[in-house]
């Protein structure tokens, strides 16, 4: 098997489950206790705690631990809104956030609030002037996200945490894609909040983290006891939060040479399939590019029957066409970078590893060429493409 | 997701191609919705369908609803080539996932519009047999690569 779906989540870490499994043997105390196997509890919360904020230079009591990336987002954005309501209602974000962030954005339009949907480039940028623009004396949050899971462009977060900090707005950013794959800091990119889940990052699922700096009046989101300073209430998920501690160290360790050797991979791939694949076009920066994110597009086929017949050939990837995203319309982000519906439907999103190697991205170019010019045979509008150019 | 029967009619697509001058070509769908079915007739002078063929864009159940329909029509005359309708197809391919039925009337309105397209060169009436409704948005091509 070829696994090149990282950015859907990625294998646990062998360290990772490791790490983790006395929590759910001898050490399985309820932190809140005073007994010692319930402080060896909170002792592994508190160190992944600190692991976590040390990589993103933030203060341990700054780390509020939830399910996942989606609650982060959700976090962030609901309570601001609630507790920042009276100052005004108006929030700025961008068209192609997750949809953790687009949909409790809608949400919060049924709520009375007032959302402004930047428009990206055709590279997935935003524009930090039309920022600017957007911004109204009734703005209560900008939230951009670091680096977007389909096209894996990298927005100017540092710039735009600038503008954010100078007009006194907060600022939030999904760094669920980012977060363990490239180096961030919260005080260098002037944030407020940031959401990051550790199933992308070789840990386990349903533990992710909010960044929350110091000063920022947010309300709870879970409502209970004490945990998370009385923000988010619950007895915590020990073994996720140590694997995800665990999973942080291990990403922060091996953060360049990944780095180097994932860039090294994509372009590799990137250069094979525009060189070799006719007709195609690549989604997303070039260069503010996440190190493991491929995107193209492929004229004339669609999404779905790519991603089953590379199944076949034991290639796990995703697309944006219509048929993966469950409704008639393809991806909103490939919508947003100004691709047709039709080109979008033929998307094929491959995000790699540092556990992959240059023979599987020579497999897979292989295989794709076969895959591609097989559908394209059998395309009515490969057919009609091809006759007009005669 | 797919039955076997749709897995091996996507895998092994029957009656993929075109049919030159062929009696009637339909085509139906649209690339915005991305899918699109291009089904060829070859019928004979006692209206047998002697041979199909296919062009389809799309999913995998459209692939496999177009094989699967056009070996249903072929050596059927035309009043049978009428009766293979959506649900036939499906059950022909066990079923399709809910999200995935309009592939089927997809197959079934272009072998409706290969029938018409056939109807209106010889200059006869099918009966039972209405315009298509599904047209492709044509003319979209002068996109930059
Ligand atoms: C950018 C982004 N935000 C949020 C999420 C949601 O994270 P989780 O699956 O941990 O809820 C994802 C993951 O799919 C993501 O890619």
């Amino acid at each position: 098997m070829i696994y090149l779906d990282n950015a859907a989540t990625t294998r646990t870490a062998p360290e990772v489950l490791e790490a983790m499994l006395p929590y759910f043997t001898e050490n399985y105390g309820n932190p809140s206790t005073i007994y010692a196997l319930g402080s060896a509890a909170k002792k592994a919360v508190n160190q992944a705690r600190r692991t976590i904020a040390e990589a993103i230079g933030a203060k341990q009591e700054e780390i509020y631990f939830t399910a996942g990336g989606s609650e982060a987002d959700n976090w962030a954005v609901k309570a601001t809104a609630e507790a920042y309501g009276g100052k005004g209602k108006h929030i700025i974000t961008t068209k192609i956030e997750h949809h953790a962030m687009l949909h409790t954005c809608e949400y919060l339009e049924k709520q009375g609030f007032e959302v402004t949907y930047l428009d990206v480039d055709g590279d997935g940028l935003v524009d930090v002037e039309a920022l600017k623009a957007a911004i109204r004396p009734d703005t209560i949050l900008i939230s951009v996200m670091y680096g977007n899971n389909e096209i894996g462009t990298i927005e100017p977060i540092a710039e735009i945490g600038a503008v954010a900090k100078e007009r006194g707005i907060l600022f939030h950013t999904d760094a669920v894609q980012a977060f363990g794959q490239v180096p961030l800091n919260v005080d260098e990119l002037h944030v407020d909040m940031l959401s990051a889940s550790a199933h992308k990052l070789n840990g386990p699922k349903g533990i992710g983290m909010l960044y929350i700096r110091t000063g920022v009046k947010i309300r709870s989101f879970v409502h209970g006891g004490a945990q998370e300073r009385s923000r988010r209430a619950g007895t915590e998920n020990v073994p996720g939060i140590v694997g995800f501690g665990a999973a942080v160290e291990r990403a922060v360790r091996t953060m360049d040479e990944r780095i180097k050797k994932e860039t090294e991979l994509r372009d590799y791939l990137i250069g094979r399939i525009e060189k070799e694949i006719p007709y195609c076009r690549l989604n997303g920066h070039r260069t503010k590019r996440l190190p493991g994110n491929v995107n193209f597009a492929f004229r004339f086929i669609e999404g779905e029957s790519m991603l089953i017949m590379l199944d076949m050939k034991g290639i796990c990837a995703s697309s944006g066409s219509a048929c993966t995203s469950g409704s008639l319309d393809p991806s909103h982000v490939l919508l947003a970078i100004g691709l047709k519906h039709e080109i979008a439907h033929g998307s094929l999103r491959l995000t790699l590893s540092a556990e992959n190697t240059k023979e599987e991205m020579d497999t897979v170019v292989e295989e794709l060429k076969k895959i591609v010019a097989k559908l394209r045979e059998m395309s009515p509008l490969y057919q009609d493409f091809m006759a007009k150019q005669k | 997701m797919y039955s076997e029967k749709v897995m091996d009619h996507f895998q092994n697509p029957r009656n993929v191609g075109e049919i030159e001058n062929a009696s009637g070509v339909g085509t139906v769908g649209n690339a915005k919705c991305g899918d699109i079915m291009r089904i060829f007739l070859d019928i004979d002078d006692n209206g047998v369908v002697r041979d199909a063929k296919f062009k389809t864009f799309g999913c995998g159940a459209a692939v496999a609803t177009s094989s699967m329909a056009t070996e249903m029509v072929k050596g059927k005359t035309i009043q049978e080539a009428l009766q293979v309708t959506n649900k036939a197809v499906m059950e022909a391919l066990d079923g399709l996932p809910p999200v995935k039925v309009h592939c089927s009337l997809l197959a079934e309105e272009a072998i409706h519009a290969a029938l018409w397209d056939y109807a209106e060169k010889h200059h006869i009436k099918i009966e039972g047999l209405e315009k298509p409704k599904n047209d492709i948005s044509e003319g979209e091509e002068e996109e930059q690569y």
